[in-house]
């Protein structure tokens, strides 16, 4: 059979060009698994400009050895789209991006389990008259929930090659690859009814989308059938705007159904489910009602009004436990490898200042960082673990009504509790929440979660705080927890605060599928950990190399004389001077510029507060015994004889560390996330404010109070 | 009566359906249309939101959506 014009027109023979299928389906219905099956490792995982929606592109060979790349889009239940994620899937589909060539062949994988709802979205691809490929993707478990599929007759109905499959274990994926080589794949034979009433607007849109738009007559069709569906598009950077001719069309039939009270988008799914639900009528045999399923009986624990809590209560714990634990020895490792690159630097090269850039710039500023990393891949492991047995969505389901106090729902919660091992990995995963609003209100509270990088000066200062043995362990685990409580209270606070303000938007709705459990596919759990803490090493790296090497440059210009001690040297370096000419900015909050150092220090990563301390008061640790420290803190003094660390200092340094943005890292990873610099810009200036203002409240209360 | 009035355990068939908003349209979307059988599996611990079986699958919506589906419960 000859192509259509426009479809041989898109689609170059297999000699020039290797074939390009794009992999769609809804979440949870195995996509990543089947993508990973049939490309190996060969994938290369980037973002699509201008947005932060993963991009990732793979090479499979067909049964010949031929390569053919295969690109994996977002998880999306619709075209019409409601989050950056589905916008991509439909903008690349639809070939609306300058920096994805619109695939020539789709891949559209579906969950055997659930066949109608997985084939609304493939009932809106078969209409752009391409090449599609349909996948039954688990097919085990649809026959012990008793359901019989017939993949033959669902073949026929459609008109095209449909593989049942279990990419779990591998089966079903050389038929696969065998359909996905030949180049005969036939058109999709899909006849729909559109409702009458809408009929007329499709033509006419769809013509002037072929005059104005320069769009290709049938992929017109289902670009007029989505314009009608979409009533709140959202638009991606990257994606061409409609032209004003044919928005002016769109927007006069939308009023004309206004007036004359037609549903019209309601219409075209209602027509779109009659079609599917003859479809399924025909294909699927329900054997026996079945009774629960394992899922079921699950869920009555897991989201039980008393079992519920303590499950996620103890989840969340056993998260914090092996983070905590886990990361100990990767860290350690860590730390001695960065002090023996560093020794080695220091041994192989002649003294001088481009040795010291290296070994207390370069090594010393990554590897502050780098040590983290054990912590973050951990927490992405746990994430990848939670999203894909399906426990996430519970989560979200049984804290959904304590987020929305604040205007979030529960989406939210996993990446703000992340946060509390770091605000990184939190921000990242803050990926799943579709509403950009939310998703902005989360990225901007999470680093007030107290991060692991805090707890070093907590311990300090609270050991300053409250010197010797005499203390109850108590008070000083109190202290702790309040510092935890505070910084958790004010990312509620300003949660609310926000999306009563700035972000103000319509309440988020919680319309999430609960999947049902299912076995971690361990392999792709940890594919993605790996992947995810790349990116972060790409992401912040060069930032995080950048800002240690200005940081050590100020701690070491200009040059003391000779024979001077690093106290010294700190002390009249420009970040000493920095220092000072921060003095009168926080002498009201009870700090001296020796402070001011370790607060400028901090952005590194606030746990070289303490390192930093040690060099200004001259009393390095010797390994993890801040002892000497704790004493030189305590016999530090204001030049007029006062005692600089009081309690009352301690505690309201505590209470800064809280609420300060102080961690470039952060701020490269929000600057990345949020594709602008001012949302990170705001939110340094909104937490340090905040920082700035309790702590003169409370050092300046405490003093009027005689502390 | 609506879909949040709707007893746990208990199954319906959806009556009516709200036309506009794009949380309703999305719903109809996952399957939820006039017509459509659902069952209300529970609710969270906290009583918000729902959970909700159809189409062979499992959905969460918030009250405030379900009080506008109207529905006539299946004995």
């Amino acid at each position: 059979m000859a192509l259509p014009p426009h479809i041989a027109a898109a689609t170059p023979g297999p000699a020039t060009r290797q074939p390009t299928y794009a992999l769609v389906g809804n979440p949870n219905c195995g996509k990543s698994t089947l993508f990973n099956a049939l490309t190996g490792l060969k994938q290369k995982v980037g973002n699509y400009p201008g947005v932060t929606v993963e991009k990732k592109v793979g090479t499979a060979y067909s049964q010949h050895g031929q390569p053919i790349t295969v690109i994996d889009l977002p998880g999306a239940y619709s075209l019409a789209a409601r989050s950056p994620d589905e916008a991509v899937t439909r903008d690349v589909l639809l070939g609306r991006r300058a920096d994805t060539p619109q695939p020539d062949r789709i891949l559209c994988i579906v969950d055997a389990t659930n066949l109608e709802r997985n084939l609304y979205l493939v009932h809106q691809i078969l209409d752009l008259g391409r090449p599609v490929i349909l996948v039954l993707n688990m097919m085990d478990v649809a026959a012990q929930a008793g359901l019989e599929i017939q993949a033959e007759r669902l073949e026929q109905e459609l008109g095209i090659p449909v593989i049942p499959c279990q990419a779990v274990n591998g089966q079903g994926v050389i038929e696969l690859k065998v359909a996905m080589s030949r180049t005969d794949l036939p058109l999709p034979r899909h006849a729909w009814d559109v409702p009458a009433a809408i009929a007329p607007a499709v033509a006419e849109i769809q013509a002037s989308l072929v005059a104005h738009d320069r769009k290709l007559p049938l992929s017109a069709r289902a670009e007029a059938l989505l314009l009608l569906t979409d009533q709140d598009s959202v638009r991606v950077a990257g994606s061409t705007p409609l032209s004003p001719r044919t928005a002016e069309i769109l927007k006069s039939w939308q009023q004309r159904w206004e007036s004359d009270g037609t549903d019209w988008a309601g219409m075209l799914v209602n027509s779109r489910y009659d079609s599917i639900g003859r479809i399924a009528a025909q294909v699927v045999t329900q054997a026996g009602a079945g009774g629960p399923t394992l899922s079921d009986k699950i869920d009555a624990y897991a989201t039980h009004p008393l079992w519920g809590w303590l499950m996620l209560g103890s989840v969340m714990g056993l998260l914090f436990l092996s983070i905590f634990t886990l990361a100990e020895y990767p860290m350690n490792l860590i730390d001695d490898l960065v002090a023996n690159l560093a020794d080695w630097v220091k041994g192989s090269m002649g003294e001088g200042d481009l040795r010291d850039l290296i070994t207390d710039g370069a090594i010393a500023g990554v590897g502050g960082v780098v040590i983290f990393l054990p912590q973050i891949l951990i927490l992405f492991f746990f994430i990848g673990l939670l999203e894909s047995t399906g426990y996430m969505a519970r989560a979200a389901f049984i804290m959904d009504r304590l987020m929305s106090r604040v205007g979030l729902n529960g989406k939210s919660f996993i990446p703000l509790l992340g946060s509390y091992a770091c605000a990184i990995p939190g921000i990242m995963a803050t990926r799943t929440i579709e509403d950009h609003k939310d998703r902005i209100v989360t990225i901007l509270v999470a680093p007030l979660m107290s991060c692991s990088a805090r707890l070093p000066v907590y311990l300090l200062m609270i050991a300053a705080l409250v010197p010797g043995d005499r203390v109850p362990v108590g008070t000083k685990v109190g202290i702790m927890l309040l510092m935890y409580t505070l910084g958790t209270v004010g990312a509620f606070g300003f949660a609310w605060l926000f999306k009563r303000t700035l972000l103000k938007g319509a309440p988020p709705a919680m319309i999430m599928e609960l999947p049902p459990y299912r076995l971690p596919g361990v392999r792709d759990v940890l594919f993605q950990m790996l992947e995810r803490g790349w990116l972060f090493l790409r992401r912040a790296g060069t930032v995080i190399l950048g800002i240690s090497i200005v940081l050590w440059f100020l701690s070491a210009y200009p040059k003391a004389p000779d024979g001077a001690t690093n106290q010294q040297q700190l002390a009249q370096s420009f970040a000493g001077r920095a220092g000072h000419a921060l003095e009168p900015a926080i002498a009201p909050l009870g700090f001296d510029w020796q402070i001011g150092i370790g607060l400028i220090s901090s952005f590194a990563a606030r746990e070289v507060f303490v390192s930093t301390m040690g060099v200004v008061f001259n009393a390095e640790a010797e390994g993890d015994d801040t002892a000497p420290l704790r004493k030189a803190l305590l016999e530090a003094k204001w030049p007029d004889g006062r005692a600089l660390f009081t309690p009352l200092v301690c505690f309201t340094l505590m209470i800064f560390y809280v609420f300060a943005m102080q961690c470039i890292s952060t701020i490269a990873v929000v600057r990345r996330e949020t594709n602008s610099w001012r949302w990170p810009l705001f939110q340094l200036g909104y937490m340090t404010g905040t920082a700035w203002i309790l702590s003169f409240i409370v050092y300046q209360g405490g003093r009027a109070l005689g502390f | 009566m609506t879909l949040s009035e709707l007893t746990v355990g208990a199954s319906a068939v959806v009556r009516e359906f709200p036309k506009s908003g794009a949380a309703f349209i999305r719903l109809r979307e996952m399957g939820l249309l006039a017509g459509t059988r659902v069952t209300l599996v529970r609710t969270a611990p906290l009583g918000d939101p729902l959970e909700i079986k159809l189409r062979g699958y499992h959905l969460t919506l918030r009250k405030t959506e379900a009080d506008h589906v109207v529905i006539e419960p299946v004995v």
